[in-house]
């Protein structure tokens, strides 16, 4: 809208203060940054005028094809970046059908699962960064979940943690990750504050991610050359800090080089470690080298480059410059572009939300539940098990105190995130044999020694705030040792056996022996917790449709269905019978018409008093009988009370109440407290007075109901009664105790029985 | 040794080295025949390279990736560590410094 009053009233400058923009103001979502879209500064997301158009040129020289134009480069004009993905990174026999065909073609066969996957993959590999860029943007958002779904190269969707904590205490580690393998993540995943720590927490998220459930892979990313170290002496068993960029020069920034990287790359392998690169739209703008191009294009130049690099799998998609994304329009389609373009260079999608996107809970939530509803080989490229001050590499989209929402989600959508509901009684055993492990490791080693009430402060630990500072040098120095040691794996599993924790020094001599047979560094491989390998080679993706791919065994699907939280109707009534019998209801006589014109009868619903004792605000029916009685009471009115047991509506309860009454108003109430006033001429449907919202009701107001049915009866004007309304979701909180007592009502129905006069005793 | 030859008992009793944590060459050469098979040639690539690095120790594969950060190397350097590969039958490898030389001149990434 522009300012031109259009001939309304003129501004008031007190006007501009409006209640409503207050609120709106105070708002989380009006925390975040939002930035005016701007080429210049690479703050565009699909498209930016300086992206350049595709194009490919071959040459057949005397050394075979090579790549002689990029995207609008020609060879001399390379980057190391181009140069790379001209070298290794495109399939040259492909490459002239699949740059030729039109973009919107390309685009369709990513989701029409009629076109085998293989043919897609095919195709992709042919297609330039600016081409595939062009493709995928052509996507809606729902198209790029569909394409994703039949896309990502394994069939059984895997899920990632972050296991840090602020004092880098190699016990509450240990501990995490036990409570985070027990949830279900399949790679775990720890950092540092202190650069200096990392061997210890390496070892302790080694033995911790073994105790309970076998087979997860762990890794402690830290700088590249320090991390590989780490890795080659068996201490982690996969990586994926191995970053890349867009354009030369954050490359450059960032101290390595494609070519350097490629090495990298092939020494992980080298050692048996899984590998894959990060990369994530965002942080070329925040180098300030973005060269005007649109994120999407230099995310898909990074994504070339990976899989020209060698790498199974990219880790992007809300990485760490996801403010910067999120902060553009579009933004959140583009990082979900990222994981597609991962997919459809068959590369392993490790799917980003790992960075806080938003102060927004609807915002941060936006953005994940794409993911997990189309499904990537791993959701989260680390979920936050801990909490979030916590979180050593940056607060996650979700962190631990979002895991209860997680699971619900999962259920909710029947979709697998690949997490489960762990009993407390679990969680507390496995984070005590973790602790005690890691514990008695450290002593066996030298290492350092942890006392008991160290053991017991972590396993009921939420984080590193429950838990006393400690001896600050303790840990700093059991890293030293370690590398003054240079204790490898293979120390830590005698260790373990020597110290009587044979099952993690079997997990982790498994894990090691089967590292050596190499299956995990294929596309997207995890193992499952017998140690075999999930991959797109031994689990590949399937879908070709309803009906077909990944799908919920009967079991995964019970798993998912648990959540904690979810009771049976008995569970859900139990509380019922503590009050079974505060009050009787004795039968009198059927009931008759009345003739006391100040009579009111009140109408009780089947099960009130018999099976239903305690109303949804808590009050029991005896109390809410005294209130309404004793409201009619002051205003001169005599209570009469009728059982109606052949219905459990509470208008038709009110209704024939008001037609036994001798003044002809009636009130009708059932056991879970709903009530309201009638009156005998009216329809069933159209009362004078609703208490719909039972969970909300007080004494109070039952008696000014009871005093309002006597002012009807009297032909007074009856006094409103304000509930003030609510921000609580009455539906969410109350619908399944509510659904669960209206059953007891419809047991306790019985049809085509007349209403009974009844008196209450207490 | 083989897989099987991993055993608790044989780390308790110190059977177990570091060098022992190389893969075997021929695990990687038939992990590239997977992954070729599975239409991923980079990633066949990447094993075939490992596979020569799985013959080197770890300081000389630290050093080969430190070589080849930006500005670190000279072309003369860039050139030695070549041949030297070469020599060792790293041919992949040797390769890729050659490319990586080319290009770090064109582009001033050397030392």
């Amino acid at each position: 809208m522009d300012d031109d009053s259009g001939g309304l009233a003129e501004d008031r400058t007190a006007d501009l203060d409006q209640g409503r923009m207050r609120i709106l103001d105070a708002k989380p979502v009006n925390l975040d940054g939002f930035s005016v879209t701007n080429p210049d500064l690479g703050l565009v997301a699909m498209h930016s005028p300086f992206d350049p158009e595709p194009s490919l040129r071959i040459s057949d020289g005397p050394e075979g094809r090579r790549v002689v134009e990029l995207d609008g480069k020609g060879a001399d004009q390379f980057d190391v970046i181009d140069e790379f993905i001209a070298l290794y990174g495109l399939d040259l026999d492909v490459a002239e059908e699949a740059m030729a065909m039109d973009d919107q073609a390309l685009a369709r066969m990513t989701v029409d699962f009629n076109v085998p996957r293989s043919e897609v993959v095919r195709l992709v590999a042919g297609l330039t960064p600016a081409k595939l860029a062009r493709v995928v943007a052509l996507l809606s958002p729902v198209e790029m979940q569909m394409a994703m779904t039949r896309m990502r190269a394994r069939r059984t969707p895997s899920n990632q943690a972050h296991v840090t904590n602020q004092l880098d205490d190699p016990l509450l580690i240990a501990a995490d990750a036990a409570s985070a393998v027990a949830y279900g993540f399949r790679e775990v995943e720890t950092t540092v504050p202190v650069l200096g720590d990392a061997p210890s927490n390496a070892v302790a998220l080694l033995i911790g991610s073994q105790v309970g459930v076998p087979g997860a892979m762990a890794q402690c990313s830290i700088e590249e050359a320090l991390e590989l170290r780490l890795g080659l002496r068996g201490l982690t068993s996969y990586a994926e800090t191995i970053s890349l960029y867009g354009t030369e020069q954050v490359f450059v920034d960032g101290d390595d080089t494609p070519f350097s990287k490629a090495i990298l790359t092939s020494a992980y392998a080298s050692r048996g470690l899984k590998m894959r690169v990060t990369s994530g739209g965002g942080a070329e703008v925040l180098m300030g080298a973005a060269e005007k191009c649109s994120i999407l294009y230099l995310e898909s130049r990074c994504v070339s480059l990976a899989r020209a690099l060698g790498s199974q799998g990219v880790q992007n998609g809300g990485i760490d410059g996801v403010g910067v994304v999120a902060s553009v329009p579009d933004g959140m389609k583009e990082l979900l572009a990222e994981n597609l373009m991962v997919m459809l260079r068959d590369l392993e999608s490790c799917a980003g939300n790992d960075n806080l996107i938003s102060e927004s809970d609807v915002r941060r939530s936006a953005h994940t539940l794409p993911v997990l509803l189309a499904g990537a080989d791993f959701i989260f490229s680390g979920f936050g098990s801990i909490p979030r001050y916590d979180n050593a590499f940056a607060l996650s989209n979700f962190n631990s105190d979002d895991m209860d929402d997680f699971l619900v989600l999962q259920r909710d959508w029947g979709v697998d995130g690949g997490l489960r509901t762990v009993p407390v009684e679990h969680l507390a055993r496995v984070r005590r044999r973790a602790a005690t492990a890691v514990q008695a490791v450290y002593r066996d080693l030298g290492l350092a020694d942890f006392d008991d009430e160290r053991v017991d402060a972590v396993v009921v630990a939420n984080g590193s705030r429950d838990l006393d500072p400690g001896d600050p040098k303790a840990v700093a120095e059991a890293a030293t040792a370690i590398e003054a040691k240079q204790l490898t794996v293979f120390d830590v599993i005698a260790s373990l056996k020597r110290t009587g924790y044979d099952a993690e020094a079997d997990a982790i001599m498994a894990l090691t022996r089967e590292r050596l047979r190499g299956d995990q560094l294929q596309t997207s491989a995890i193992f499952d917790d017998e140690f075999r390998v999930l991959s797109k080679i031994t689990d590949p993706n399937d879908y070709r449709g309803p009906g077909t791919g990944y799908a919920l065994t009967a079991e995964r699907r019970a798993e998912i269905d648990a959540i904690r939280q979810a009771r049976t109707a008995e569970e859900l009534t139990a509380d019922q019978a503590e009050h079974h019998g505060h009050v009787g209801f004795d039968d009198v006589e059927i009931a008759r018409q009345g003739s006391d014109p100040r009579e009111v009868c009140i109408g009780l619903s089947p099960a009130l008093g018999r099976s239903v004792w305690l109303s949804l605000c808590g009050l029991t029916v005896g109390e809410v009988l005294r209130q309404i009685s004793a409201g009619l009471e002051e205003e001169g009115c005599v209570p009469r009370l009728v059982r109606v047991r052949s219905t459990i509506d509470v208008g038709m309860i009110g209704l024939t109440a008001a037609r036994l009454s001798g003044s002809g108003i009636g009130i009708g109430l059932q056991g879970k407290g709903t009530a309201l006033i009638h009156r005998r001429n009216l329809a069933p449907l159209a009362n004078l007075e609703l208490f719909s919202v039972a969970p909300l009701l007080t004494d109070r107001m039952y008696r000014e109901l009871g005093k309002n049915a006597a002012r009807h009866a009297k032909g007074m004007a009856p006094i409103p009664i304000f509930t003030g309304g609510t921000d609580e979701s009455i539906s969410a909180r109350y619908h399944a105790r509510a659904v669960a007592l209206v059953a007891l009502e419809r047991e306790a129905s019985e049809p085509g029985q007349p209403p009974m006069t009844v008196r209450m005793s207490r | 040794m083989k897989p099987e030859d991993f055993t608790v008992d044989a780390a308790v009793d110190g059977n177990l080295s570091l060098a022992d944590l190389r893969m075997d060459p021929a695990t990687l050469a038939h992990q590239a025949v997977v992954a070729e098979e599975g239409g991923n040639p980079q990633l066949a690539e990447n094993f075939l390279r490992a596979a020569e690095l799985a013959l080197v120790d770890d300081e000389d594969v630290m050093g080969l990736y430190e070589a080849l950060r930006p500005h670190r190397s000279t072309a003369e350097e860039l050139e030695a560590l070549r041949v030297s590969l070469e020599t060792r039958g790293a041919a992949r490898c040797a390769e890729l410094v050659r490319q990586a030389a080319a290009a770090y001149a064109r582009r001033g990434l050397l030392r």
